[in-house]
This record gives C-alpha cells, sequence and structure tokens, in this order.
C-alpha cells in the first residue's frame, strides 16, 4: 500500500492515540509518548510490523501516544495507511 | 441455559472503553460500530474492534458487535473485517422484518464457509426498533436458526413513532409485550431496550423489575455502573427458591401417590405451576446460588 496524501487517525484520549501520515521518500517513524522512556522501542516496534504487514515501504509517520496497547497502535496506525492510500 | 440479564453496549472506537471489557460484570458486551460510531470514524471503529476481538482470547462473556444497518454502505465491510476476529453474535439493528434477519443469515453462512467454522456459529441478536418492526416480529423471531433472543430497541421505536420516551413508559407498553410474546412462542430469551439516565438508578430499577415482569430476560445498557442493578432485579430471592425447591417436594409426593395435583400451604400445585417454579430453579442455578440436579423427570415425572 503506498500513502499517496496526508492522513490522520485516532484521538488524543487517554489509551489511544493519533497518527498522521505523510508522503515522503524513505520511511521515517517519529514518537512522542506519555510512556516514551518505558516503551518506545515496543511502540516502534509494533508501528513496524503493521506497516510491513501493510506493504509500506516509505512515508513519514507521526505517532501521539496516550499510552495505547498493542491492538490499538496497529488498529490507528493502519486506518491512517487505507485514508492515505486513497486517491 | 445461558445467562444474558446484562448487555453492555461499549462504543466500538473508544479504546479506553474496549480494553475494560474484560472486567465489566455484564454477561454480554455489545461492541457498537452503529450510533456510537460517526459516519467519519465508520473505517477506525471496525478496524479498532477487529485488532480488539483478536487479542481478547481469553474471554470471560459472550462478544457480539453491533454492526451498521444492512441498508447502509457499511454493514458489509462491518462484517468482512469483524468476524474473522471471533464474535459470538452479531446484533443487527432495525431488523424491521424477517427478510433483513434471512439477508444477514446468509452473509453470515458464506462467512463461516469462507472461514472453515461451522455453519451457525454467529448468533443473531435483531433489534425491534420501528413500528414496522414491532409489527413483524412474530415473524421475525422465527426468520432464522441462529436467533437467541429478540431485543427491543425504544430510543428508536419511539423516534418511529414520533412520540417522546418516558420514564415510566406507558408508551412502550403494548410493544413491549408483542415483542415478549413473539419471544416466548419462539423459544427465544427477549431483551428490553437501554434505559439511557445513567443517574436515576431507581428509575432503572423500577423499568427493570417491570419489564421483568412482563417477561423480559434480559436489558440493554449503556453505562457499566447500570450492571448491578440489572442483575440484583433479575436475581430470584431466597423466598421464591424455597417456595420453589418446595413446590418441586410436593409434586414429588403427588406423583408417588399417583396423581399430578396436591395441595401446598393451601395453594393448588399442578404441571404450569411445577413449570414456574423449574425456571426459577433453573435461573438460581445459572447463578450459581443453588445446587439442584434439575432433571426433565423431576419437572415432568417418570413417564
Amino acid at each position: 500500500m503506498q500513502i499517496r496524501r496526508k492522513s490522520t487517525a485516532g484521538t488524543m484520549q487517554s489509551s489511544d492515540l493519533m497518527v498522521v501520515v505523510e508522503p515522503a521518500e524513505t520511511l521515517q517513524i517519529d514518537i512522542e509518548s506519555t510512556v516514551k522512556k518505558q516503551f518506545e522501542h515496543l511502540i516502534r516496534a509494533r508501528i513496524e510490523t503493521t506497516l510491513r504487514d501493510l506493504g509500506v515501504a516509505a512515508g513519514h509517520v507521526r505517532v501521539s501516544d496516550r499510552g495505547a496497547l498493542d491492538y490499538a497502535i496497529a488498529a490507528r496506525v493502519e486506518t491512517a495507511i487505507h485514508r492515505a492510500s486513497q486517491e | 441455559m445461558r445467562l444474558r440479564r446484562s448487555l453492555l453496549y461499549v462504543p466500538g472506537n473508544m479504546p479506553g472503553m474496549l480494553q475494560n471489557i474484560p472486567v465489566f460484570e455484564a454477561d454480554v458486551v455489545m461492541v457498537d460500530l452503529e450510533d456510537a460510531v460517526p459516519l467519519q470514524e465508520k473505517d477506525a471503529a471496525r478496524l479498532l474492534a477487529r485488532n480488539f476481538l483478536r487479542s481478547y482470547t481469553d474471554r470471560n462473556k459472550e462478544m457480539f458487535v453491533r454492526i451498521n444497518g444492512l441498508d447502509t454502505p457499511y454493514a458489509l465491510d462491518d462484517l468482512r473485517e469483524i468476524l474473522p476476529a471471533l464474535p459470538d453474535g452479531i446484533r443487527l439493528p432495525k431488523a424491521d422484518n424477517p427478510e433483513v434477519v434471512e439477508r444477514l443469515d446468509t452473509l453470515l453462512t458464506e462467512h463461516e464457509e469462507h472461514l472453515g467454522l461451522e455453519i451457525g456459529h454467529f448468533k443473531i441478536i435483531p433489534s425491534i426498533e420501528s413500528a414496522e418492526g414491532v409489527l413483524n416480529c412474530v415473524q421475525t423471531a422465527v426468520s432464522s436458526p441462529r436467533l437467541v433472543a429478540l431485543a427491543f430497541g425504544a430510543e428508536d421505536f419511539t423516534a418511529s413513532m414520533e412520540i417522546d420516551r418516558t420514564k415510566t413508559g406507558e408508551e412502550l407498553f403494548s410493544a413491549r409485550t408483542q415483542i415478549v410474546w413473539a419471544a416466548k412462542a419462539a423459544g427465544l430469551q427477549v431483551i428490553d431496550t437501554i434505559f439511557p439516565d445513567v443517574n436515576d438508578m431507581e428509575a432503572l430499577r423500577t423499568e427493570t423489575a417491570l419489564i421483568k415482569r412482563l417477561g423480559f430476560t434480559g436489558k440493554s445498557l449503556v453505562n457499566p455502573r447500570q450492571i448491578e442493578i440489572i442483575h440484583e432485579v433479575f436475581r430470584p430471592s431466597a423466598k421464591e427458591i424455597e417456595h420453589a425447591l418446595e413446590v418441586m417436594d410436593a409434586i414429588k409426593r403427588a406423583r408417588e401417590m399417583g396423581t399430578g395435583v396436591i395441595s401446598l400451604k393451601g395453594r393448588m400445585v399442578d404441571a404450569p405451576v411445577v413449570t414456574r417454579a423449574a425456571r426459577v430453579l433453573k435461573t438460581a442455578i445459572a447463578f450459581g446460588m443453588i445446587d439442584f440436579d434439575l432433571t426433565d423427570e423431576v419437572i415432568h415425572g417418570e413417564k
């Protein structure tokens, strides 16, 4: 799947996250999180797995995490990518 | 008997609510993709709900999903995403006639074949929530072997009737009784509508007591704080259980004497009285309140 336009998904509510994706030449993932110190590596791993499963190789992915669990991170990233892949 | 006293709606697009599902003490949770989700978030909610269901493998309650109506552009996508995550069933909104349920039945069969599941795996609880739905509910109740209950939706019903919903509910009485009759005739459970005022627990208790008297077996709800009162109302009292056990004992003695009718404290006990007592005991057993071996022979006597 290809990121064709800027899209967002999610909310800034507790246990959720906001994902913003934009077209880019390479893959770049930026993470802001209320639990960044402890969990950034796990959040990043979950985002990378989700992008790989969706076949996304390039794009700028920005995440503002509010303590979301794995299932929510994967769902919000997938939603943002689906939205961004539409013309 | 599977208890379905409390059926809690949880908005499908709120992770903070979804991840509390394992600790809610409702008998059934219904993840809502319909009214609780705005149109522009339908895509997000179905992916979030799907992922939650996939992650919630060690389930301690029945999980239903309220999909969008089959007359909307969202329903087929809802089913495609949600069913592989194996909910127990679908809460179908706007079940105005049996054809709507039959259509969902066919779609579920197609998905079951595709997923390699036994046909009939996914259950259906249709929502009767319009004047048309009430008029057709007798046929709707027998429209699919997947049905486990009929549910009443008073918010949409009163909208379709162009009337206000009151706390005392006189305007719902006729619709409620028709839905209860249709469900009982078809051998289904029957679930009452939500009570929207989460701060008025006494009115909730009064309404739940009313619908229990009418024959409803459970109630939909919008807030986990409402669960406890609903369970309290549906719990048989110690007095009811004691009386039911006395009835069973009396009819046993009657049958030993070769008769099917006997007097208990001046009141007649015969087959319908025993059937009602058996229902109390079945409920008490399902609640884990008593340990009693309630076989068909105990209820109906030996042939």
